[in-house]
């Protein structure tokens, strides 16, 4: 996680444990509060859910595999979002900009191209996909173009976005609902089929490992190249052991969370078998949380390793120094909104794909959980500071929130829009607080 | 020495204009600049030296003119323009994005990069911290925000920003406004030391006694027109103070 070349700080004398901990580990502490935060959202609901009902069912292989699934479409978008905010922009577009690629994605796959190509050809969830993405991609390179070349405020861009794609997508379809998908396509939105199993899962987590270690040892060397101080080696087994151990965490939990009955039954029922005697076959990580993993993974390159990261901070944090710099900025605009575009494409895939069809109501609201789960993960909206793990720890918190609140029964939407708009004031208190204290 | 036995000018500015809505911020002003020289822009406020100094740092395009380096004549339309030409500008407000730390401000725009293209953050660290060693030996801070940072730390960056690249030629805008006596001496020194390593420095400067110690001529502006240009040690302090206020041109130093 914390591979910042950057030297080591020296210890000043007479700091606690706890804070020469952080400081040879080099770990966030704001990372750690977050981390916190949601650990106690799981234990409350859970021990709620325990004492009051009866039955704790938050902290269970389903419900977290569950979890991990319904946050990939709002962390896919917000780590977008984080550089939207960044660069003191706002998209408020993205939600309806996955209901219209959803729904036009729906028609290419459902009604244009099976005609001609046969149902069930194997090139059409690809070439939906690609159609998505691309779809998703221009119209957030449109909405750039007016904000940086017009420039018209991003808030009345995406204002009007917001309200237009949505009347797009009942357009395109007279308000139909468009199902089902193309059945490799439905597998991306996740499910026991569209999810890698056992084996596959531990795969990845012997991967995960491994990178994790490359990553340390490669900082190491960087550091050592130009003579920087290193970190005790100690902190660099806690950090590099301590993420290890959250990937093999995850992986143990989805490998626990087995196949329901019935698709175990359907599964041998093709193979023209009986059900074996005490038959487990377990989910594993499901495609949409892979395809966020990936997402996440790059867009912390992007924005750590690149040149291109480095000038949406410059942006953020003095525009006109940034362009005194020789930055386009405005070129920066349209490819910060286009790259944002194009994640509202891969939401809108997965959203359609989990839910098998695609309606006109797909999406509906999302930018608002969105822009929350980039603030709530740390991203001020006076520009300048965020972090794509802040903006996906951001959506777990507020995804939690939700379901959280639907087992514990309080499943009425009105109770969920309660806690979900309290936990966002609170979350940016806490960071003004934090921010003022470190000064 | 006189203006015709010093071979071509680093830099000439012939007959700039610029005019924002009508107002002319800079009518057609004719300033020069030679190697391990340097020369003072002064006037009043809103006369136009920050204004003709942007059209040659790339942060404004001219209306009319030319631009000439080293006798040829080169078309600056953007920061980068400049930069190209071995131009670096320290603005009065620095120009520093104030959530980075030095390293990533002082090569903004120009990032090293390693053979697969990402930036190279201990590269960029070390030779900041090598740069800085030379400027500002007492500058430690390389890890934060140079929003935490004192004004005259901010100072070196800026400057550490121009003199890493290799400038030719160094536009500074009243580099010492924002410092104390003693950081004030040491950006004199520093100004010294580049002229002998023969750059050209524009010095926009409001102060007249730091424009007697540190320039050699002198070119006053006002409301957007060149007043004249003077050798500094040809002139009294009053003398400049005359051409800034009444706009008149000393009569011993035409």
């Amino acid at each position: 996680m914390s591979d910042t070349p950057h030297s080591a700080q020296t210890s000043a004398p007479g700091e606690g444990g706890f804070r020469r901990f952080l400081r040879a580990t080099e770990i966030d502490p704001r990372l750690l509060g977050m981390l916190g935060a949601l650990l106690l959202i799981w234990l409350g609901f859970h021990l709620y859910g325990a004492l009051v009902l009866g039955e704790g069912s938050f902290l269970t292989p389903r419900n977290l595999w569950n979890l991990s699934v319904q946050t990939a479409s709002i962390g896919i978008m917000a780590t977008g979002m984080v550089l939207v905010i960044i660069t003191r922009n706002i998209d408020l577009s993205v939600g309806s900009i996955v209901g219209v690629v959803g729904m036009y994605t729906g028609l290419l796959q459902v009604e244009w191209l099976p005609p001609s190509m046969g149902l069930g050809n194997p090139m059409i969830w690809i070439i939906a996909v690609v159609f998505g993405i691309a779809l998703g991609t221009l119209i957030g390179w449109f909405h750039g173009l007016l904000i940086a070349y017009l420039a018209i405020p991003s808030f009345i861009v995406t204002l009007g976005g917001l309200m237009m794609w949505r009347g797009m997508a009942f357009l395109a379809s007279s308000g139909r609902t468009i199902s089902p998908v193309d059945t490799t396509f439905a597998l991306l939105g996740g499910g026991p089929y569209g999810s890698i199993g056992a084996t596959g899962s531990w795969i990845l987590c012997a991967i995960a490992c491994a990178g994790i270690v490359w990553a340390m040892m490669r900082g190491r060397a960087a550091r050592k190249l130009h003579g920087f101080a290193l970190r005790p080696m100690w902190a660099e087994y806690v950090v590099a052991g301590i993420s290890a151990g959250l990937v093999l965490i995850a992986t143990l939990i989805v490998n626990a969370y087995p196949w329901p009955k019935g698709i175990l039954k359907d599964y041998y029922a093709k193979l023209g078998q009986e059900v074996p005697e005490g038959a487990f076959v377990a989910h594993g990580f499901a495609y949409p949380v892979i395809i966020m993993v990936v997402v996440v993974l790059v867009m912390t390159v992007l924005m750590t390793r690149t040149r291109f990261g480095r000038y949406v901070f410059a942006i953020g944090g003095n525009p006109e120094a940034a362009a005194l710099s020789g930055i386009n900025t405005r070129a920066m605009t349209v490819k910060i909104f286009a790259l944002m575009g194009a994640l509202a494409g891969i939401a809108a895939v997965i959203a359609s794909a989990r839910l098998n069809s695609a309606t006109n109501a797909l999406g509906d609201l999302d930018e608002l959980m969105v822009i929350a789960a980039a603030v709530v993960g740390g991203t001020s909206l006076a520009g300048g500071v965020g972090t794509i793990y802040g903006a996906i720890i951001g959506a777990l918190v507020l995804v939690s929130l939700q379901t959280g609140m639907v087992l514990i029964g309080f499943g009425d939407g009105s109770y969920r829009k309660i806690v979900i708009g309290v936990a966002l004031v609170l979350a940016v208190y806490l960071d003004i607080v934090y921010r003022k204290r470190i000064k | 020495m006189t203006k015709e036995n010093r071979g071509t000018p680093l830099v000439e500015l012939r007959d700039i204009s610029i005019a924002f809505g009508g107002i002319k911020a800079v009518d057609h002003v004719t300033v020069d600049l030679y190697p391990g020289e340097v020369v003072g822009l002064l006037g009043h406020n809103g006369a136009g030296k920050s204004t003709l100094i942007k059209c040659l740092s790339g942060a404004y395009k001219k209306d009319s003119g030319q631009i000439l380096i080293n006798g040829q004549e080169v078309e600056i339309n953007d920061p980068r323009d400049a930069r190209a030409q071995n131009i670096e500008t320290i603005y009065q407000t620095l120009a520093l994005a104030d959530n980075l730390d030095a390293a990533s401000n002082l090569f903004l725009g120009r990032e090293l990069v390693n053979k697969w293209g990402f930036v190279d953050e201990t590269k960029m660290e070390a030779e900041t911290r090598k740069i800085m060693g030379r400027l500002n030996p007492n500058f430690k801070k390389f890890n934060v925000p140079v929003s935490a940072l004192s004004g005259g730390q901010r100072q070196s960056v800026a400057i550490a920003r121009a003199v890493y690249f290799n400038a030719k030629i160094l536009i500074m805008d009243e580099p010492t406004a924002a410092l104390g006596p003693h950081e004030t001496q040491m950006v004199a020194e520093l100004i010294d030391e580049l002229k002998r390593q023969g750059l050209g420095i524009f010095l926009i400067e409001h102060d007249i006694h730091s424009v007697m110690k540190l320039c050699d001529r002198a070119s006053v502006m006002k409301n957007g027109q060149l007043v004249g240009t003077v050798n500094v040690n040809e002139v009294t302090d009053d003398d400049i103070l005359g051409m800034i206020i009444l706009g008149k041109k000393p009569a011993k130093a035409a």
